[in-house]
């Protein structure tokens, strides 16, 4: 199934406040969805029986930032995070790319991450990619069963796939950079 | 009075020791690199399992921000360093997609020779360390003896052994070469003259003509052995809904039952390399297996992988005469600082171990936005958790090394 037709039932279901009023165009065109409805979509997709999008690829966040200022004009993106789900169906062989758009930080606050409901209850290997995404972009996922760091260590500072990350100048003892 | 007992094995549940958290790993060798296993057990009994990662993270997204991709190839090798080729090979295809490059049908046919062959080699390790894992130790001889030659052969086109570089964007580094030295472990095996010099593709099939046989071999060995089969079938069970919601990619999810390779049902800029081969798609449940069997258990995944080297070899006759046959040049140049589109790419390819996954975000610039490699390990990791809950302690390395995890890999 291409992505208008996936784009027209989502349109159908759930109306243009939560789905985006048209797929991107790109080498893979993708549809943007609403954070705080992407339960109820992606319950959705997996189980209606035109879509059945059950297999979760990737899920993976984004972060559109440019910390040098000389640069940022150049640059071409408001200052925002994504994340990208990538859905594959394994019956019907077709493939999805969604996308949510998040502010960098909650409420611009420095600090506060970002939220956005948990997939885990639909795709079970959600549960680690978030929290990889968690770790490593520094995007908080709610009602998620065990939200910890998962590549990194524990008390690591920082999230640093974030592109105003520092790296520290010292980890217990171990002296960085 | 009689005391009836429905199930005997409820006795043995009945009794409460006191509860243990054993610790498994990361040295412990039988988990395959740096993974550490948090068991709590109950006497003889875990009840969880949580897998701890992260001891080889080396930040390869964060690198990948900073370097061109062409750069970024040798990194890809040391993701899953049993096989290296594939890895370059997704990467390298992720980039042509993104620039819309085609490379020559020579460049096309030299790729799949030289992914197939990475293929056998990394299942070759896996079934030896398998059956490592089980505390048998001649096949992973055996299996080693096999894959050294490979490696030299591999030594012979790129110069390395084990982090190749080889398969770049637009193609490969260069071609196979006309004449190499025989590896001087197909000459002792083969009976051969060592200073005798031959042409790769030669020397590729001089090794195929001695490896097929030995296949038969190992079923021998490990397949047929009822030790083997006392420890793998039946055990570790993975339904198809869960492998497909876990994200299972690879054998593991062909041993549950699920067809899908990529090589078959991919995106049409990696089929396309497939378009004119045939081979099969290796997925249980399998008619030849034992009686203990059980669909998506240990004993299936092994078997998938040794399935799919007969397969790989299949493809390998192929490649051979096509590659042979085929015009053009082996590459299409690539320049080092050529600027990336502002677009993204997603695309999945299959690795040995599942399908792995390259994400790049473009933004005009040399270097990419974003990296993102998409592990096939690691979503294969996460359900060990649900694999080892109530099997005895001494099972489970024989669930983990069914899964055959790289940690390279899974931590990036």
């Amino acid at each position: 199934m291409d992505i208008q037709a996936i784009h027209s039932i989502l349109l159908d279901k759930f109306g243009s406040e939560i789905v985006g009023s048209e797929p991107h165009k790109a080498i893979d065109p993708w549809i943007q969805v609403d954070g705080r409805s992407i339960v109820s979509v992606g319950k959705f997709l997996r189980d209606d029986q035109r879509l059945l999008f059950n297999h979760l690829n990737d899920l993976c966040g984004v972060d559109y930032f440019e910390p040098d200022p000389k640069k940022a004009e150049k640059f071409g993106h408001e200052p925002h995070i994504e994340v990208v789900y990538q859905l594959s169906s394994i019956k019907l062989k077709h493939r999805l790319k969604l996308k949510v758009r998040l502010d960098r930080w909650k409420d611009g606050v420095a600090g506060n991450l970002p939220c956005i409901p948990s997939v885990s209850s639909v795709w079970g290997i959600a549960d680690w990619h978030e929290r990889e995404a968690y770790d490593l972009a520094g995007i908080h996922f709610e009602n998620h069963p065990n939200l910890r760091r998962i590549l990194c260590p524990e008390d690591w500072v920082g999230y640093p796939l974030r592109k105003d990350y520092e790296f520290p100048l010292e980890y217990h003892g171990v002296r960085g950079r | 009075m009689s005391l009836h007992i429905e199930d005997p094995r409820v006795i043995e549940f009945d009794v409460q020791t006191d509860e243990m958290l054993v610790n498994m790993g990361p040295q412990h060798p039988s988990t395959h690199g740096v993974l550490r296993l948090l068991l709590r057990t109950d006497g003889e009994i875990v009840h969880e399992c949580t897998p701890h990662i992260g001891y080889l993270h080396r930040c390869a997204e964060k690198i990948g921000e900073n370097l061109s991709p062409p750069q970024y190839i040798p990194y890809t090798d040391r993701m899953d360093y049993l096989a290296g080729m594939n890895m370059n090979l997704g990467f390298a295809l992720t980039i042509e997609k993104l620039i819309g490059m085609e490379v020559p049908e020579k460049a096309v046919h030299l790729r799949v020779l030289i992914a197939e062959l990475g293929r056998v080699a990394s299942h070759l390790v896996g079934m030896g360390a398998y059956g490592l894992d089980l505390g048998t130790f001649s096949p992973f001889l055996y299996a080693f003896r096999e894959r050294e030659i490979i490696l030299d052969l591999f030594e012979e086109v790129c110069g390395a052994r084990l982090t190749y570089s080889y398969l770049t964007v637009g193609g490969a580094t260069h071609d196979l070469p006309e004449e190499i030295d025989i590896p001087e472990g197909l000459a002792s095996l083969t009976k051969r003259d060592p200073s005798q010099r031959m042409s790769f593709i030669d020397a590729l099939e001089m090794f195929l003509q001695w490896l097929e046989p030995r296949i038969t071999e190992y079923h021998t060995l490990l397949t047929r052995n009822a030790i083997f089969i006392k420890r793998t079938a039946g055990m570790g069970v993975l339904t198809p809904e869960m492998a497909v919601s876990y994200g299972c990619t690879g054998p593991v999810l062909r041993g549950s039952g699920v067809s899908y390779d990529l090589r078959r049902d991919g995106e049409a800029i990696y089929t396309r390399m497939y378009k004119d081969y045939e081979f099969d798609v290796i997925a249980a449940p399998f008619a030849v297996a034992p009686r203990e069997v059980v669909l998506g258990d240990n004993w299936c995944r092994f078997y998938v992988r040794m399935m799919e080297v007969v397969q790989s070899i299949r493809l390998l006759r192929q490649a051979m005469k096509k590659y042979k046959a085929a015009a053009g040049s082996y590459r299409e140049p690539f320049k080092l600082n050529a600027k990336l589109p502002k677009d993204e790419v997603y695309l999945e390819t299959e690795c040995p171990r599942g399908q792995m996954g390259f994400y790049v975000v473009g933004n005009g610039d040399g270097n990419p936005l974003r990296v993102r490699a998409k592990s096939s390990c690691f979503c294969n990791l996460s359900i060990t958790d649900m694999l080892c809950q109530g099997v005895p302690l001494a099972d489970v390395p024989a669930i983990v090394g069914s899964l055959d995890i790289v940690m390279g890999e899974i931590d990036r």
